[in-house]
Protein backbone atom coordinates (compact mmCIF):
# COMPACT_ATOMS: atom_id res chain seq x y z
CA UNK A 1 0.00 0.00 0.00
CA UNK A 2 2.62 2.80 1.01
CA UNK A 3 4.49 1.30 -2.33
CA UNK A 4 1.59 2.46 -4.04
CA UNK A 5 1.45 5.63 -2.99
CA UNK A 6 5.24 6.23 -2.95
CA UNK A 7 4.48 5.45 -6.81
CA UNK A 8 1.47 7.32 -7.38
CA UNK A 9 3.77 10.40 -5.44
CA UNK A 10 6.52 9.51 -7.89
CA UNK A 11 4.42 10.15 -11.17
CA UNK A 12 2.40 12.96 -10.08
CA UNK A 13 5.85 14.54 -9.26
CA UNK A 14 7.27 13.72 -12.46
CA UNK A 15 4.03 15.02 -14.02
CA UNK A 16 4.36 18.53 -12.33
CA UNK A 17 7.80 18.66 -13.40
CA UNK A 18 6.83 18.21 -16.92
CA UNK A 19 3.87 20.64 -16.65
CA UNK A 20 6.85 23.14 -15.35
CA UNK A 21 8.95 22.36 -17.85
CA UNK A 22 6.86 23.23 -20.54
CA UNK A 23 5.59 26.20 -18.68
CA UNK A 24 9.54 27.42 -18.90
CA UNK A 25 9.50 26.13 -22.89
CA UNK A 26 6.42 28.57 -23.23
CA UNK A 27 7.96 31.48 -21.63
CA UNK A 28 11.28 31.20 -23.70
CA UNK A 29 9.25 31.17 -27.03
CA UNK A 30 7.12 34.33 -26.27
CA UNK A 31 10.77 35.81 -24.85
CA UNK A 32 12.30 34.79 -28.53
CA UNK A 33 9.86 36.59 -30.39
CA UNK A 34 11.16 39.75 -30.25
CA UNK A 35 13.89 38.23 -32.55
CA UNK A 36 11.13 37.01 -35.04
CA UNK A 37 13.09 38.99 -37.82
CA UNK A 38 15.81 36.22 -37.44
CA UNK A 39 13.89 33.28 -37.68
CA UNK A 40 11.67 34.65 -40.34
CA UNK A 41 12.80 31.81 -43.12
CA UNK A 42 11.42 29.25 -40.57
CA UNK A 43 8.39 31.12 -40.01
CA UNK A 44 7.94 31.06 -43.95
CA UNK A 45 8.72 27.20 -44.47
CA UNK A 46 7.26 26.03 -41.15
CA UNK A 47 3.63 27.98 -42.48
CA UNK A 48 4.12 26.07 -45.65
CA UNK A 49 4.86 22.81 -44.45
CA UNK A 50 2.23 22.77 -41.70
CA UNK A 51 -0.27 24.11 -44.24
CA UNK A 52 0.04 23.22 -47.43
CA UNK A 53 1.85 19.67 -46.71
CA UNK A 54 -1.59 19.02 -44.45
CA UNK A 55 -4.20 20.00 -47.44
CA UNK A 56 -4.76 16.68 -49.17
CA UNK A 57 -4.96 14.80 -46.16
CA UNK A 58 -7.42 17.06 -44.79
CA UNK A 59 -9.40 17.33 -47.96
CA UNK A 60 -9.39 13.35 -47.85
CA UNK A 61 -10.93 13.34 -44.35
CA UNK A 62 -13.32 16.05 -44.43
CA UNK A 63 -15.01 14.57 -47.72
CA UNK A 64 -15.47 11.67 -46.59
CA UNK A 65 -16.47 12.56 -42.41
CA UNK A 66 -19.05 15.28 -44.58
CA UNK A 67 -20.89 12.86 -46.19
CA UNK A 68 -20.68 10.10 -43.06
CA UNK A 69 -22.47 13.01 -41.22
CA UNK A 70 -24.73 13.47 -43.91
CA UNK A 71 -26.10 10.07 -43.89
CA UNK A 72 -25.85 10.20 -39.68
CA UNK A 73 -27.86 13.04 -39.22
CA UNK A 74 -30.58 11.98 -42.38
CA UNK A 75 -31.13 8.68 -40.84
CA UNK A 76 -31.30 9.96 -37.42
CA UNK A 77 -34.13 12.81 -38.30
CA UNK A 78 -36.10 10.61 -40.60
CA UNK A 79 -38.97 10.45 -38.89
CA UNK A 80 -39.34 13.50 -36.55
CA UNK A 81 -38.30 16.14 -38.15
CA UNK A 82 -38.70 18.14 -41.96
CA UNK A 83 -36.02 17.18 -44.28
CA UNK A 84 -34.53 21.15 -44.10
CA UNK A 85 -33.07 20.43 -40.92
CA UNK A 86 -30.34 18.14 -41.95
CA UNK A 87 -29.02 20.89 -43.69
CA UNK A 88 -28.58 23.15 -40.68
CA UNK A 89 -27.21 20.45 -38.36
CA UNK A 90 -24.91 19.18 -40.73
CA UNK A 91 -23.67 22.93 -41.14
CA UNK A 92 -23.28 23.48 -37.20
CA UNK A 93 -21.94 20.03 -35.93
CA UNK A 94 -19.75 20.63 -38.77
CA UNK A 95 -18.27 23.64 -37.85
CA UNK A 96 -18.60 23.34 -34.12
CA UNK A 97 -17.43 20.26 -33.89
CA UNK A 98 -16.75 18.07 -36.43
CA UNK A 99 -13.83 19.86 -37.64
CA UNK A 100 -12.48 21.37 -35.13
CA UNK A 101 -11.33 18.32 -33.11
CA UNK A 102 -11.17 15.95 -36.63
CA UNK A 103 -8.67 17.38 -37.79
CA UNK A 104 -7.02 18.59 -34.65
CA UNK A 105 -6.52 14.72 -33.64
CA UNK A 106 -5.21 13.86 -37.56
CA UNK A 107 -3.10 16.80 -37.41
CA UNK A 108 -1.65 16.08 -33.91
CA UNK A 109 -0.44 12.53 -35.75
CA UNK A 110 0.63 14.39 -39.02
CA UNK A 111 2.00 17.33 -37.51
CA UNK A 112 2.85 16.80 -34.03
CA UNK A 113 4.53 13.25 -34.70
CA UNK A 114 6.49 14.99 -37.50
CA UNK A 115 7.90 17.79 -35.71
CA UNK A 116 8.61 15.50 -32.70
CA UNK A 117 10.37 13.29 -34.86
CA UNK A 118 12.45 15.63 -36.82
CA UNK A 119 13.59 18.16 -33.83
CA UNK A 120 14.16 14.14 -31.75
CA UNK A 121 16.59 13.59 -34.18
CA UNK A 122 18.18 16.90 -34.97
CA UNK A 123 18.48 16.15 -31.00
CA UNK A 124 20.10 12.77 -30.58
CA UNK A 125 22.38 13.76 -33.67
CA UNK A 126 23.91 17.15 -31.67
CA UNK A 127 22.12 19.36 -34.28
CA UNK A 128 20.74 21.36 -31.45
CA UNK A 129 23.98 21.46 -29.48
CA UNK A 130 25.45 22.54 -32.87
CA UNK A 131 22.33 25.16 -32.68
CA UNK A 132 23.30 26.27 -29.27
CA UNK A 133 27.26 26.39 -29.70
CA UNK A 134 26.69 28.99 -32.35
CA UNK A 135 24.53 31.11 -30.59
CA UNK A 136 21.05 30.57 -31.94
CA UNK A 137 18.70 29.78 -29.64
CA UNK A 138 17.01 25.80 -30.61
CA UNK A 139 13.36 27.46 -29.05
CA UNK A 140 13.55 30.54 -31.49
CA UNK A 141 14.71 28.37 -34.10
CA UNK A 142 13.08 25.42 -33.65
CA UNK A 143 10.19 25.54 -31.75
CA UNK A 144 8.56 29.46 -32.20
CA UNK A 145 8.23 29.21 -36.04
CA UNK A 146 6.81 25.65 -36.13
CA UNK A 147 3.84 27.13 -33.22
CA UNK A 148 3.51 29.97 -35.18
CA UNK A 149 2.51 27.72 -38.32
CA UNK A 150 0.49 25.79 -36.06
CA UNK A 151 -1.41 28.87 -34.67
CA UNK A 152 -1.96 30.33 -38.15
CA UNK A 153 -2.34 27.84 -40.49
CA UNK A 154 -4.26 25.13 -38.69
CA UNK A 155 -7.33 27.22 -37.97
CA UNK A 156 -7.21 28.02 -41.87
CA UNK A 157 -7.10 24.27 -43.07
CA UNK A 158 -10.09 23.69 -40.04
CA UNK A 159 -12.27 26.59 -42.47
CA UNK A 160 -11.25 24.62 -45.56
CA UNK A 161 -12.67 20.91 -44.11
CA UNK A 162 -16.05 22.77 -42.83
CA UNK A 163 -16.67 23.79 -46.14
CA UNK A 164 -15.41 20.33 -48.00
CA UNK A 165 -17.31 18.50 -45.36
CA UNK A 166 -20.73 20.87 -45.65
CA UNK A 167 -20.14 20.16 -49.34
CA UNK A 168 -19.71 16.96 -49.75
CA UNK A 169 -22.54 16.74 -47.06
CA UNK A 170 -24.72 18.53 -49.30
CA UNK A 171 -23.61 16.76 -52.19
CA UNK A 172 -24.29 13.35 -50.00
CA UNK A 173 -28.22 14.74 -48.98
CA UNK A 174 -28.99 15.83 -52.39
CA UNK A 175 -27.92 12.94 -54.31
CA UNK A 176 -28.61 9.52 -51.80
CA UNK A 177 -31.45 10.74 -49.47
CA UNK A 178 -34.04 12.61 -51.63
CA UNK A 179 -33.22 16.41 -49.71
CA UNK A 180 -34.01 18.35 -52.10
CA UNK A 181 -31.25 21.34 -52.52
CA UNK A 182 -33.83 24.31 -51.60
CA UNK A 183 -34.49 22.42 -48.47
CA UNK A 184 -30.73 21.85 -47.88
CA UNK A 185 -29.97 25.66 -47.86
CA UNK A 186 -33.09 26.58 -46.09
CA UNK A 187 -31.96 24.70 -43.01
CA UNK A 188 -28.53 26.05 -43.94
CA UNK A 189 -29.18 29.68 -43.99
CA UNK A 190 -32.05 28.93 -41.30
CA UNK A 191 -29.66 28.65 -37.76
CA UNK A 192 -26.57 30.18 -39.56
CA UNK A 193 -24.15 31.92 -37.02
CA UNK A 194 -20.96 34.00 -37.42
CA UNK A 195 -20.06 33.29 -33.79
CA UNK A 196 -20.06 29.40 -34.71
CA UNK A 197 -17.33 30.10 -37.25
CA UNK A 198 -15.92 32.44 -34.36
CA UNK A 199 -15.74 28.98 -32.31
CA UNK A 200 -14.64 27.16 -35.01
CA UNK A 201 -11.53 29.98 -35.47
CA UNK A 202 -11.35 29.66 -31.42
CA UNK A 203 -10.98 26.07 -30.91
CA UNK A 204 -8.71 25.16 -34.04
CA UNK A 205 -6.14 28.24 -33.19
CA UNK A 206 -5.72 26.84 -29.76
CA UNK A 207 -5.20 23.02 -31.09
CA UNK A 208 -2.64 24.42 -33.11
CA UNK A 209 -0.55 25.78 -30.71
CA UNK A 210 -0.89 23.16 -28.79
CA UNK A 211 -0.07 19.96 -31.02
CA UNK A 212 2.83 22.23 -32.65
CA UNK A 213 3.97 22.84 -28.89
CA UNK A 214 3.82 19.51 -27.67
CA UNK A 215 5.28 18.05 -30.70
CA UNK A 216 7.95 20.78 -30.49
CA UNK A 217 8.50 20.47 -26.79
CA UNK A 218 8.75 16.33 -26.98
CA UNK A 219 11.28 16.54 -29.72
CA UNK A 220 13.60 18.94 -27.96
CA UNK A 221 13.40 16.33 -24.98
CA UNK A 222 14.42 13.76 -26.89
CA UNK A 223 17.33 11.03 -25.00
CA UNK A 224 18.84 8.10 -26.45
CA UNK A 225 19.20 7.23 -30.25
CA UNK A 226 16.29 5.84 -32.74
CA UNK A 227 14.56 4.44 -29.70
CA UNK A 228 13.91 8.09 -28.26
CA UNK A 229 12.95 9.29 -31.10
CA UNK A 230 10.08 7.19 -31.93
CA UNK A 231 9.05 7.50 -27.99
CA UNK A 232 9.31 11.30 -28.37
CA UNK A 233 6.67 10.96 -31.30
CA UNK A 234 4.15 8.18 -29.35
CA UNK A 235 4.19 10.83 -26.66
CA UNK A 236 3.59 13.95 -28.68
CA UNK A 237 0.44 11.69 -30.59
CA UNK A 238 -0.50 11.05 -26.90
CA UNK A 239 -0.38 14.07 -25.06
CA UNK A 240 -1.26 16.02 -28.13
CA UNK A 241 -4.78 14.46 -28.96
CA UNK A 242 -5.56 13.98 -24.87
CA UNK A 243 -4.91 17.56 -24.60
CA UNK A 244 -6.71 18.50 -27.29
CA UNK A 245 -10.18 16.13 -26.12
CA UNK A 246 -9.73 17.46 -22.81
CA UNK A 247 -9.52 21.03 -23.70
CA UNK A 248 -11.93 20.79 -26.46
CA UNK A 249 -14.44 19.60 -23.61
CA UNK A 250 -13.27 23.00 -21.58
CA UNK A 251 -13.64 25.60 -24.99
CA UNK A 252 -17.09 23.79 -25.83
CA UNK A 253 -18.44 25.09 -21.84
CA UNK A 254 -17.00 28.18 -22.00
CA UNK A 255 -17.83 29.47 -25.51
CA UNK A 256 -21.38 28.11 -25.51
CA UNK A 257 -23.12 27.72 -22.58
CA UNK B 1 59.28 32.13 -22.79
CA UNK B 2 56.64 34.96 -21.44
CA UNK B 3 53.75 32.68 -19.77
CA UNK B 4 50.71 32.63 -21.75
CA UNK B 5 47.55 34.29 -20.29
CA UNK B 6 44.84 31.76 -19.74
CA UNK B 7 41.69 31.41 -21.99
CA UNK B 8 40.13 28.48 -21.00
CA UNK B 9 40.28 27.20 -17.05
CA UNK B 10 38.88 24.09 -15.12
CA UNK B 11 39.22 23.95 -11.68
CA UNK B 12 38.09 20.90 -9.47
CA UNK B 13 35.13 20.42 -11.83
CA UNK B 14 32.80 17.33 -11.17
CA UNK B 15 30.21 15.98 -12.98
CA UNK B 16 27.99 13.13 -13.38
CA UNK B 17 25.54 11.66 -15.06
CA UNK B 18 22.39 10.05 -13.79
CA UNK B 19 24.85 7.74 -11.47
CA UNK B 20 27.89 7.79 -13.55
CA UNK B 21 30.69 9.97 -12.56
CA UNK B 22 32.24 11.83 -15.54
CA UNK B 23 34.36 14.69 -14.38
CA UNK B 24 35.78 14.06 -10.98
CA UNK B 25 37.83 16.72 -10.40
CA UNK B 26 39.32 18.02 -13.34
CA UNK B 27 41.85 20.94 -13.33
CA UNK B 28 43.07 21.90 -16.56
CA UNK B 29 44.16 25.17 -17.98
CA UNK B 30 43.86 26.19 -21.92
CA UNK B 31 46.30 29.25 -22.34
CA UNK B 32 44.81 31.55 -24.90
CA UNK B 33 46.87 31.64 -28.35
CA UNK B 34 47.95 28.06 -28.26
CA UNK B 35 47.10 24.64 -29.26
CA UNK B 36 46.31 22.36 -26.27
CA UNK B 37 45.37 18.87 -27.33
CA UNK B 38 43.90 16.58 -24.67
CA UNK B 39 44.00 13.31 -25.13
CA UNK B 40 42.03 10.35 -23.26
CA UNK B 41 40.92 6.87 -23.53
CA UNK B 42 37.14 6.81 -24.94
CA UNK B 43 34.62 7.59 -22.79
CA UNK B 44 36.90 9.04 -19.92
CA UNK B 45 35.10 13.03 -21.15
CA UNK B 46 36.65 14.42 -23.34
CA UNK B 47 33.57 15.39 -25.32
CA UNK B 48 31.81 16.47 -22.08
CA UNK B 49 35.01 18.86 -21.32
CA UNK B 50 34.13 20.43 -24.50
CA UNK B 51 30.85 20.79 -23.93
CA UNK B 52 31.24 22.97 -20.63
CA UNK B 53 33.44 25.42 -22.54
CA UNK B 54 30.42 26.58 -24.40
CA UNK B 55 27.55 26.20 -21.66
CA UNK B 56 26.04 23.13 -23.61
CA UNK B 57 26.89 21.08 -20.44
CA UNK B 58 26.94 22.50 -16.46
CA UNK B 59 29.13 21.45 -13.89
CA UNK B 60 27.72 19.99 -10.78
CA UNK B 61 30.14 21.71 -8.97
CA UNK B 62 33.67 23.03 -9.23
CA UNK B 63 34.64 26.40 -11.85
CA UNK B 64 34.85 26.39 -15.35
CA UNK B 65 36.18 30.18 -16.85
CA UNK B 66 36.07 31.17 -20.00
CA UNK B 67 38.12 34.54 -20.84
CA UNK B 68 36.99 35.86 -17.08
CA UNK B 69 32.84 34.30 -17.45
CA UNK B 70 32.12 31.92 -15.28
CA UNK B 71 29.84 29.62 -16.76
CA UNK B 72 27.89 28.89 -14.24
CA UNK B 73 26.23 32.34 -13.81
CA UNK B 74 27.19 34.09 -17.16
CA UNK B 75 24.83 36.66 -18.30
CA UNK B 76 22.49 35.62 -21.38
CA UNK B 77 24.04 38.20 -23.13
CA UNK B 78 27.80 37.50 -22.45
CA UNK B 79 26.56 33.99 -23.02
CA UNK B 80 25.96 34.65 -26.63
CA UNK B 81 28.45 36.50 -27.23
CA UNK B 82 30.77 34.47 -26.17
CA UNK B 83 29.50 31.35 -28.09
CA UNK B 84 29.53 33.70 -31.68
CA UNK B 85 33.55 34.12 -30.58
CA UNK B 86 33.77 30.01 -30.23
CA UNK B 87 34.00 27.81 -33.39
CA UNK B 88 32.69 23.93 -32.82
CA UNK B 89 33.62 20.74 -34.46
CA UNK B 90 31.48 18.02 -33.26
CA UNK B 91 32.96 14.36 -32.72
CA UNK B 92 29.37 13.67 -34.90
CA UNK B 93 29.77 16.84 -37.28
CA UNK B 94 26.25 17.43 -36.27
CA UNK B 95 25.81 19.16 -39.96
CA UNK B 96 22.34 20.52 -40.21
CA UNK B 97 20.54 17.98 -42.49
CA UNK B 98 17.69 19.62 -43.89
CA UNK B 99 20.56 22.08 -45.63
CA UNK B 100 22.62 22.33 -48.00
CA UNK B 101 26.72 22.06 -47.63
CA UNK B 102 26.65 26.03 -48.56
CA UNK B 103 23.69 26.65 -45.99
CA UNK B 104 25.18 24.70 -43.31
CA UNK B 105 28.33 27.28 -43.82
CA UNK B 106 26.78 29.91 -44.18
CA UNK B 107 24.00 29.52 -40.94
CA UNK B 108 26.52 31.45 -38.91
CA UNK B 109 26.88 34.31 -41.38
CA UNK B 110 23.31 34.93 -42.02
CA UNK B 111 21.99 34.64 -38.58
CA UNK B 112 24.68 36.87 -36.93
CA UNK B 113 25.97 39.65 -39.64
CA UNK B 114 24.18 41.56 -42.34
CA UNK B 115 26.60 40.59 -45.06
CA UNK B 116 25.76 40.23 -48.35
CA UNK B 117 24.93 37.07 -50.24
CA UNK B 118 27.64 37.82 -52.31
CA UNK B 119 30.19 38.10 -49.72
CA UNK B 120 28.90 34.96 -47.82
CA UNK B 121 29.08 32.86 -50.91
CA UNK B 122 32.55 33.90 -51.25
CA UNK B 123 33.29 33.26 -47.60
CA UNK B 124 31.47 29.98 -47.75
CA UNK B 125 33.76 29.01 -50.93
CA UNK B 126 37.26 30.46 -49.11
CA UNK B 127 36.74 27.89 -46.29
CA UNK B 128 35.17 25.16 -48.53
CA UNK B 129 38.65 25.41 -50.02
CA UNK B 130 40.40 25.59 -47.26
CA UNK B 131 39.35 22.06 -46.47
CA UNK B 132 39.34 20.62 -49.81
CA UNK B 133 35.54 20.68 -50.21
CA UNK B 134 35.48 22.82 -53.06
CA UNK B 135 32.58 21.75 -55.53
CA UNK B 136 30.15 20.33 -53.16
CA UNK B 137 28.32 23.55 -52.16
CA UNK B 138 24.71 22.19 -53.05
CA UNK B 139 24.90 18.62 -51.75
CA UNK B 140 22.94 17.73 -48.60
CA UNK B 141 24.82 16.40 -46.05
CA UNK B 142 23.28 12.92 -46.12
CA UNK B 143 25.30 13.00 -49.82
CA UNK B 144 28.44 13.23 -48.20
CA UNK B 145 30.97 10.72 -47.09
CA UNK B 146 31.91 10.62 -42.87
CA UNK B 147 35.06 12.22 -43.81
CA UNK B 148 33.66 14.93 -45.83
CA UNK B 149 30.70 15.27 -43.06
CA UNK B 150 33.55 16.15 -40.79
CA UNK B 151 35.56 18.43 -43.02
CA UNK B 152 32.03 20.14 -43.85
CA UNK B 153 31.73 21.18 -39.98
CA UNK B 154 35.12 21.82 -39.88
CA UNK B 155 34.46 24.36 -42.82
CA UNK B 156 31.26 25.61 -40.67
CA UNK B 157 33.34 25.68 -37.56
CA UNK B 158 35.96 28.45 -39.09
CA UNK B 159 33.08 30.25 -41.14
CA UNK B 160 32.60 33.42 -38.70
CA UNK B 161 36.15 33.52 -38.07
CA UNK B 162 36.55 32.44 -34.44
CA UNK B 163 38.98 33.42 -31.76
CA UNK B 164 38.42 29.98 -30.22
CA UNK B 165 37.81 26.89 -32.20
CA UNK B 166 37.07 23.29 -30.38
CA UNK B 167 38.18 20.47 -32.07
CA UNK B 168 36.60 17.37 -31.35
CA UNK B 169 38.57 14.22 -33.18
CA UNK B 170 39.07 16.84 -36.47
CA UNK B 171 40.89 13.57 -37.97
CA UNK B 172 39.01 10.37 -37.16
CA UNK B 173 37.74 8.46 -39.98
CA UNK B 174 40.17 10.72 -42.41
CA UNK B 175 43.01 8.81 -44.69
CA UNK B 176 46.85 10.12 -43.84
CA UNK B 177 46.92 12.55 -46.48
CA UNK B 178 43.16 14.37 -45.39
CA UNK B 179 44.41 14.16 -41.67
CA UNK B 180 47.61 15.83 -42.71
CA UNK B 181 45.15 18.94 -44.56
CA UNK B 182 43.56 19.17 -41.95
CA UNK B 183 46.56 19.32 -39.65
CA UNK B 184 48.19 21.94 -42.07
CA UNK B 185 45.15 23.94 -41.55
CA UNK B 186 45.24 24.15 -37.76
CA UNK B 187 48.05 24.95 -37.76
CA UNK B 188 47.94 27.95 -40.50
CA UNK B 189 44.77 29.10 -38.37
CA UNK B 190 47.11 29.24 -35.59
CA UNK B 191 50.08 30.81 -37.13
CA UNK B 192 47.95 33.50 -39.25
CA UNK B 193 45.19 34.27 -36.85
CA UNK B 194 46.43 33.65 -33.07
CA UNK B 195 43.67 31.22 -32.15
CA UNK B 196 43.13 29.53 -29.12
CA UNK B 197 42.32 26.07 -29.87
CA UNK B 198 41.77 22.84 -27.82
CA UNK B 199 42.31 19.79 -30.12
CA UNK B 200 40.70 16.19 -28.90
CA UNK B 201 42.05 13.51 -30.45
CA UNK B 202 43.64 10.03 -30.35
CA UNK B 203 45.57 10.35 -33.18
CA UNK B 204 49.35 10.72 -31.92
CA UNK B 205 51.05 11.97 -35.34
CA UNK B 206 48.56 15.08 -35.47
CA UNK B 207 49.34 15.60 -31.36
CA UNK B 208 52.66 15.58 -32.28
CA UNK B 209 52.33 17.81 -35.02
CA UNK B 210 49.96 21.06 -33.57
CA UNK B 211 50.03 20.83 -29.96
CA UNK B 212 51.96 23.75 -27.68
CA UNK B 213 50.53 21.80 -24.81
CA UNK B 214 49.25 18.29 -24.09
CA UNK B 215 46.59 17.31 -21.03
CA UNK B 216 45.94 13.93 -20.79
CA UNK B 217 42.66 12.65 -19.11
CA UNK B 218 41.91 9.52 -16.91
CA UNK B 219 39.38 8.98 -14.69
CA UNK B 220 37.75 12.18 -14.41
CA UNK B 221 41.15 14.20 -14.10
CA UNK B 222 43.54 15.57 -16.12
CA UNK B 223 46.47 13.11 -14.79
CA UNK B 224 49.20 14.96 -16.96
CA UNK B 225 49.66 18.23 -18.56
CA UNK B 226 51.97 20.18 -20.08
CA UNK B 227 54.42 20.73 -23.03
CA UNK B 228 54.51 17.07 -25.31
CA UNK B 229 58.33 17.14 -24.65
CA UNK B 230 58.02 17.66 -20.89
CA UNK B 231 55.69 14.91 -20.27
CA UNK B 232 57.68 12.48 -22.42
CA UNK B 233 61.28 12.63 -20.86
CA UNK B 234 59.43 12.51 -17.79
CA UNK B 235 58.52 8.89 -18.45
CA UNK B 236 55.08 9.90 -16.52
CA UNK B 237 53.61 6.09 -16.29
CA UNK B 238 50.03 6.94 -17.14
CA UNK B 239 50.90 8.51 -20.15
CA UNK B 240 53.48 6.18 -21.85
CA UNK B 241 50.64 3.25 -21.00
CA UNK B 242 47.90 5.63 -23.11
CA UNK B 243 51.00 6.05 -25.84
CA UNK B 244 51.40 2.52 -25.97
CA UNK B 245 47.77 1.53 -25.85
CA UNK B 246 47.49 0.02 -22.96
CA UNK B 247 45.73 2.49 -20.59
CA UNK B 248 42.60 1.10 -19.52
N1 LIG C 1 24.12 13.40 -22.30
C1 LIG C 1 24.65 12.36 -21.64
N2 LIG C 1 23.86 11.59 -20.86
C2 LIG C 1 24.39 10.55 -20.18
N3 LIG C 1 25.66 10.18 -20.24
C3 LIG C 1 26.50 10.88 -21.00
C4 LIG C 1 26.04 12.01 -21.75
N4 LIG C 1 27.08 12.53 -22.41
C5 LIG C 1 28.14 11.75 -22.10
N5 LIG C 1 27.81 10.77 -21.25
C6 LIG C 1 28.71 9.79 -20.68
O1 LIG C 1 29.87 10.44 -20.30
C7 LIG C 1 31.01 9.67 -20.58
C8 LIG C 1 32.02 10.50 -21.32
O2 LIG C 1 31.52 10.80 -22.60
P1 LIG C 1 32.36 11.58 -23.68
O3 LIG C 1 31.50 11.68 -24.88
O4 LIG C 1 32.87 12.85 -23.11
O5 LIG C 1 33.56 10.60 -23.95
P2 LIG C 1 34.83 10.88 -24.84
O6 LIG C 1 35.97 11.00 -23.93
O7 LIG C 1 34.57 12.01 -25.76
O8 LIG C 1 34.95 9.52 -25.63
P3 LIG C 1 35.28 9.28 -27.17
O9 LIG C 1 36.75 9.35 -27.30
O10 LIG C 1 34.78 7.90 -27.42
O11 LIG C 1 34.57 10.32 -27.95
C9 LIG C 1 30.56 8.48 -21.37
O12 LIG C 1 30.68 7.35 -20.55
C10 LIG C 1 29.12 8.74 -21.68
O13 LIG C 1 28.39 7.58 -21.49
MG1 LIG D 1 34.13 12.24 -27.66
Amino acid sequence: MTRLFASIGANLAVFFIMVFDMFRYLVQCVHEIRHLYLYRHQVLLQCYAVGVGSLPLVCLISAFSGMAVAIQMAYQMESYVPDYMVGSIVVRSVVLVLSPILIGLVLAGRVGAGIASELGTMKVSEQVDALTSMAVDPVGYLMLPRILAGLTKIPVLVIFSSFVSIMTGFGMSVIKMDITVTDFIKGMKLDFMVYDIFVGLIKSTVYGGVLTFVGAYMGLQTQGGAQGVGQSATSAVVVSSALILILDYFLTLALLY
Amino acid sequence: MEHPKTAISFENVYKSFGTQAVLQGLDLEIPSGQITTILGPSGCGKSVTLKHVIGIEQADSGRVEVVGHDMSNVRQRDLITLRKRIGVLFQSSALFDSMTVKENVAFGLRMHTKMPEAEIAERVHVCLDAVKLAGTEERMPVELSGGMRKRAALARAIAMSPDFILYDEPTTGLDPNTSNVVGDYILKLQNELDITSVVVTHDMPLTRRVSDKVALLFNGKAVVQGRLDDIESSQNEVFQLFVDGRLG
